[in-house]
């Protein structure tokens, strides 16, 4: 992330990726290396920073001795390949219709207000893109939100900008449930059969 | 008729305690693996028929019935395990919590099941958002390798069983079986020809089982306490224990374990914590993730989450995920909101999916904003069923439900804003 801009012309992995990559290529049977194809575009991705350039494409297709189009194929089928730059942080809002109940839309608008934006662009100082997406499989701690590898939960407006602000000043933020919710659990016990759990600590 | 929490069988599921090897022995998983094994392949799979377990995944097939496809083993040809962990149906997030705080209940699972299937490799095909939870997850089998419990001779069982963890990267289609295989093995998500079904011909050409997370999951629990035990929860036909996600309007959202067949207005006022504004304030519910079609509140007032009465209501168990509607929601953009979903995850390999889904979007955004005329509503009833059936896969299918059921149970609802619109 630290890397200024390139435009990557020439595409070669890292010392540390190459050897990531023999690992990933065990994994399948002899004559199957083709199948690693998603792990090799993740591995270029994060080394470019949070996207997929052309070089990085052809480099994954000659090491896996696949043609170039079947690469291209690949890349633009999944949505989490993203074929132009992004920013530091790429906010991708979950829209979907169970996070839409519970006010993803306000999210979408208080978000792009707040950093000057529209859907799929990247903000000048090159700190954020933001871009809906569909059902990111958070749905009882709706509406979520994923920065980059970590899914902020259980949003309101208030407390999606704050996180934005900290992430502009530099600070940590923290995922999983903005309301201290533990995973998908109720947030407080609704009834008094509510599951205990089998021996968990701090249970009556 | 609540379950008892000792019939729990997910005993970490909100993470309250820690997910690693030793937490997770103490509460139960690994024990005693070697001696299930022990007992032959036709036990397991015996004790699974006993169960009555039904696949998790959405479409609800029996488990035991599946393994029992796998062709002969000749020795030569390898058989493969895959787990799918493409967790992507809007509503569910079930998976999700087994994969980040009950991983070795699926990887012991996963060893029990493919030695009952003859297979010595499995792959873990987990949707590539889930980045968290494929390193707790990719922690856990290297804890298990390291402990033995994975690679050769495999908790001292005597089978060897190599188990890998493959990251998708982002297409709700691959949580289709044969999409799945097809990413896999390298290329876009595009689903096959069924039959050849994959127990006879699946990854690399090879018989290969597919199965859902939490199918796998409760395994080892099945063959612990018996088949009978798991068949005693829940319903004929619709047996044992379900993690049930209920999302949207109710006042407080969660997962829950419960019993198969626990009528749907207990799962929601016990655990969700009732309706937003009362039951009475209840508009409608998609009872088991996107793909369902929406049940009213006079359904829901007494029907019960399982295939056999949500499939009588022309509705659906899907993967038990619930989603709330309260009388606030606008329904039409809801269902709409659906449809654009199955827009942008259609693989574009069949035409009335590909250019269905996108054409019901269109025209119910039109219809949500009263523009139209009432033909339109029986054109799209139309073509919704000009798209099911006539796909290769069930995403064309489970397009076109919702909307059949926005049709189905709210069509007043469509006519009044045409008419409103026509008065203004």
């Amino acid at each position: 992330m630290s890397n200024p801009p390139k435009d990557f012309k020439i595409f070669e992995f890292s010392k540390e990726n190459k050897a990531k990559i023999e690992l990933i290529l065990k994994r399948y049977p002899e004559g199957r290396q083709a199948s690693a194809i998603l792990p090799l575009f993740d591995l270029a991705q994060r080394q470019c920073g949070g996207w997929l350039p052309p070089s990085a494409i052809e480099k994954v297709t000659e090491i896996l001795g696949v043609s170039l189009v079947r690469g291209y194929e690949v890349a633009t089928f999944y949505t989490m390949f993203n074929l132009t730059p992004v920013g530091q942080y790429h906010v991708q809002i979950c829209g979907t219709t169970p996070c839409m109940l519970r006010g993803s839309e306000d999210l979408k608008r208080v978000c792009k207000k707040h950093l000057g934006i529209a859907e799929g662009e990247t903000t000048e100082d090159g700190l954020f893109t933001v871009n809906e997406v569909e059902c990111i499989g958070a749905c009882v701690n709706a509406p979520a939100v994923q920065i980059n590898d970590d899914y902020f939960e259980d949003l309101t407006k208030e407390t999606f900008l704050n996180l934005l602000e900290d992430l502009k000043g530099g600070k940590d933020i923290k995922p999983g449930s903005a309301v201290g919710r533990q995973g998908s659990a109720p947030l407080e016990p609704p009834h008094e059969r509510h599951p205990r759990e089998g021996g968990e600590p701090g249970d009556a | 008729m609540l379950i008892k929490d000792s019939d729990r069988i997910f005993t970490n599921l909100y993470g309250r305690q820690d997910w690693h090897l030793p937490e997770a022995k103490s509460r139960g998983d690994w024990d005693k693996t070697k001696t299930y094994i022990a007992q032959g392949q036709q036990w397991i799979i015996q004790e699974v028929m006993t169960s009555g377990l039904r696949g998790r995944g959405g479409a609800g097939f029996p488990t035991g019935k599946k393994w029992s496809f796998m062709p002969k083993d000749d020795g030569v040809t390898p058989r493969y395990l895959i787990i799918n962990a493409d967790e992507s149906e809007p509503g569910t997030c079930k998976d999700r919590d087994i994969l980040r705080h009950e991983p070795h209940k699926l990887i012991e699972g996963a060893l029990l099941s493919a030695f009952a299937i003859g297979s010595h490799t499995g792959y873990i095909y987990i949707r590539g958002e889930f980045y968290r939870e494929a390193q707790h997850l990719e922690t856990a089998i290297e804890e298990a390798y390291e402990a033995g419990l994975l690679g050769k001779n495999a908790a001292g069982s005597g089978w060897d069983f190599d188990l890998y963890v493959h990251r998708g990267a982002g297409a709700y289609i691959c949580g289709e079986e044969t999409a799945l295989l097809e990413s896999l093995e390298g290329r876009k998500g595009m689903p096959r020809l069924k039959p050849p079904f994959p127990a006879v011909v699946g990854l690399y050409g090879c018989p290969t089982i597919v199965n859902n997370v939490e199918t796998i999951a409760v395994v080892p629990t099945i063959l612990r306490r018996g088949g009978a035990w798991f068949a005693s929860l829940g319903t004929p036909d619709n047996t044992g224990t379900k993690i049930f996600c209920i999302a949207g309007h109710v006042n407080t959202p969660c997962n829950v374990e419960e019993a198969m067949g626990i009528p749907l207005k207990e799962l929601i006022e016990t655990y969700g914590g009732g309706v937003r504004g009362g039951w009475d304030n209840l508009l409608a519910v998609i009872p088991g993730g996107a793909s369902v079609p929406l049940i009213p509140t006079d359904i829901c007032d007494n029907v019960l989450m399982d295939f056999t009465s949500l499939a009588q209501c022309k509705s659906g168990l899907g993967t038990g995920a619930l989603i709330v509607m309260d009388k606030s929601t606008d329904i039409v953009k809801a269902i709409a909101r659906l449809s654009k979903f199955y827009m942008h995850e259609s693989c574009g390999q069949c035409t009335p999916c590909r250019e269905g889904t996108g054409w019901m979007w269109r025209m119910l955004t039109r219809l949500s904003d009263g523009i139209g005329t009432v033909e339109d509503i029986d054109l799209l009833e139309q073509v919704t069923y000009e798209i099911e059936g006539h796909t290769i896969c069930a995403l064309g299918d489970a397009a076109a439900w919702p909307v059949q059921g926005l049709i189905r149970h709210f069509r007043p609802e469509l006519e009044r804003r045409l008419g409103v619109r026509r008065a203004g």
